[in-house]
């Protein structure tokens, strides 16, 4: 579904990399977590498999489709992705924000057809925002608004969905429901691509860790064999405790 | 509240053609000569004359005018996503006023050689689309001095936009100089932003770029809304930003550039309306930008019956670009207070 081959880009001419031969597949169905320090070119990757931007050497694959170079129409009816916190210029409503989901299979004018409504409302459903529905997003708690990005990510009907840290500024219980939801994706048949930060969620969560640092794909694999404590300490720059919970998923906790 | 989207768009959108007619209407009724408007239409003179001849004509001109700089305003804050954006803050009327004055002043110098090629480049045509061509280079060169690190950053955009007004104003002045006495006055009169009594081809002409090029703002509403949201996630929605974006600037410079040839330099139209008129339907642009257009028709031509009402003792006229500045630097000031507010996040 995914499939990165050798790729590379860089911000700049001259620049270093961002990302350096970065290799990765994932399939419909898979939960993939990508971590890494700041600035290890996480973000960068997922806007190559998005498409947002051209990798200067190499291939992206995504749904059979050359992202960067597709129409963006078509680039979107196969891959949704989830933004970090996104802007509001104008608050619109939860609604009409999911409504935008449909953009890329309406018309001219977006005028919604009976597909785009029920789409709308499941979305709506799948993540618990039907009482919210005509609220303005800057009515909304930052938890809430993120769920109200990850329906309209749903609404686009994607098989690939991309997620760019979508635990950021949560707190525990919001952290863990929006990491439910995009496990409940992937069960439904997505390939679900995230830029997560916290390695214990990430583990205990997703069904592959891939690990990057300094633009570079480090480790690709089971959790519990990509998170040992040689490799957060030599990532990461930090002495950890490595332990596992009651499913074998690895836990670490640094030293401080 | 509880209104469908389309009960909402056609409430909308009928209140606002009905306000057009009745400011049309209240335009067509004041003056210094009382007149009869239903004796107008039966057509018995003065009342005929002086409605159809005289008021309905320039009410008309208000009208495309105010709709083409509401549109505009609305589109170009959409880009900016910045509510301060507007053709005239953002230097795309001064860029407009430039274009026509350029055409103006190389059509004086020709007559000095030859009469009859001087008059043609002179005629209204060559100067609009003068005005058009300088509102659409104005606009490029905001937008590619407003990007710093490849990002578009609305404040340098409007500072780039009040430093080329500047720049603009003082050309013209030049370009003024150049001028015979007559044509001095009438570049001067123009650019106060009157709308005086045009030829009815002149009408037509801006008319018909007018009513094109906010014809094409409507059909690209729903692309300004993804614009509104960031290029990123436009982008991941489907949008082909970069060619989308060049459209709305094509069509926005266009319908500035006609408003600017039929009406000079009148300013925050394209500020007040659309801010008000969000507040009115909310921020979809589907319904946004043909709202602002009618409301900003509507209120060009109420402002300018203001101006000649206020003015009736003093037997003179003053342009009505005079009135929106009135009403518009104030109206500027508070909004930039307001969006500068931390807790209103800038949405203004």
């Amino acid at each position: 579904m995914v499939r990165v081959e050798g790729a590379s880009f860089r911000y700049a001419k001259g620049a270093a990399p961002a990302v350096e031969e970065a290799t990765l597949l994932a399939a419909p169905g898979e939960f993939v977590g990508l971590l890494g320090p700041n600035g290890a070119g996480k973000s960068t990757l997922v806007r190559l498999v998005a498409g947002l931007l051209a990798p200067g050497q190499g291939t992206v694959r995504l749904a059979g489709l050359d992202p960067a170079r597709a129409p963006r129409r078509q680039v979107a009816r196969a891959c949704a992705l989830v933004p970090q916190e996104p802007r509001l210029t104008w608050p619109f409503t939860v609604r009409e924000a999911v409504m935008m989901g449909r953009a890329p299979r309406q018309g001219l004018l977006a005028l919604p057809g009976p597909l785009d409504r029920g789409a709308v409302e499941g979305a709506l459903q799948a993540c618990d925002l039907v009482h919210l529905a005509d609220r303005r997003l800057d009515a909304l708690s930052g938890g809430e608004r993120r769920r109200v990005f990850f329906a309209r990510a749903l609404a686009q009907e994607p098989r690939v969905l991309l997620f760019d840290e979508p635990t950021a500024f949560l707190d525990l219980g919001h952290q863990v429901a929006a990491m439910r939801m995009a496990q409940a994706a992937a069960r439904g048949g997505l390939c679900v691509l995230a830029v997560l930060h916290d390695l214990n969620l990430a583990a205990a969560a997703c069904d592959r860790l891939v690990v990057m640092a300094r633009g570079r794909i480090v480790a690709d694999g089971q959790p519990a064999q990509v998170l040992t404590a040689e490799r957060v300490r030599a990532v990461w720059n930090v002495p950890v405790w490595r332990g596992e919970n009651a499913r074998g998923a690895p836990v670490v906790l640094p030293e401080i | 509240m509880i209104l469908s989207p389309r009960a909402r768009l056609t409430l909308a959108l009928t209140a606002a053609a009905a306000t057009v007619a009745l400011a049309v209407a209240v335009s067509c009724a004041l003056g210094p000569q009382p007149v009869s408007l239903a004796a107008a239409f039966r057509g018995v003179d003065p009342d005929a004359a002086i409605v159809l001849g005289i008021r309905l004509p320039r009410a008309v001109v208000a009208a495309l005018v105010g709709c083409a700089l509401a549109a505009a305003g609305t589109a170009l804050q959409a880009l900016l996503r910045n509510a301060l954006a507007e053709p005239f803050v953002l230097g795309v009327s001064g860029g407009a006023a430039l274009g026509g004055s350029l055409v103006l002043a190389a059509a004086a110098g020709l007559g000095q050689v030859a009469t009859g090629a001087g008059a043609v480049l002179g005629a209204a045509p060559p100067v609009a689309l003068g005005a058009v061509g300088g509102a659409a280079a104005a606009t490029l060169l905001v937008f590619a001095l407003g990007r710093l690190g490849g990002r578009l950053v609305p404040e340098a955009a409007l500072l780039v936009g009040v430093v080329f007004n500047a720049f603009a104003a003082g050309v013209i002045t030049l370009l003024r100089l150049l001028l015979p006495p007559a044509q001095q006055s009438r570049l001067l009169y123009w650019l106060a932003g009157a709308v005086g009594y045009q030829p009815p081809g002149t009408i037509a002409a801006g008319g018909a770029l007018i009513l094109l090029s906010a014809g094409a703002l409507v059909l690209l509403s729903a692309r300004l809304n993804l614009l509104t949201l960031g290029d990123e996630e436009a982008a991941s929605l489907g949008l082909d930003v970069r060619r989308a974006r060049t459209v709305v600037f094509f069509a926005a410079s266009t319908a500035t550039g006609a408003a600017v040839a039929l009406g000079g330099l009148v300013g925050f139209v394209g500020l007040i309306v659309p801010h008000l008129v969000r507040r009115l339907v909310g921020p979809d642009h589907r319904l946004l930008v043909p709202a602002s257009a009618l409301f900003g028709a509507a209120f060009l031509v109420l402002a300018d019956a203001l101006a000649r009402l206020l003015f009736l003792p003093l037997g003179t006229e003053p342009p009505v670009g005079a009135v929106t500045a009135f009403l518009g630097g104030p109206f500027f000031l508070w909004l930039l207070r307001r969006s500068a507010r931390p807790e209103a996040g800038g949405r203004a």
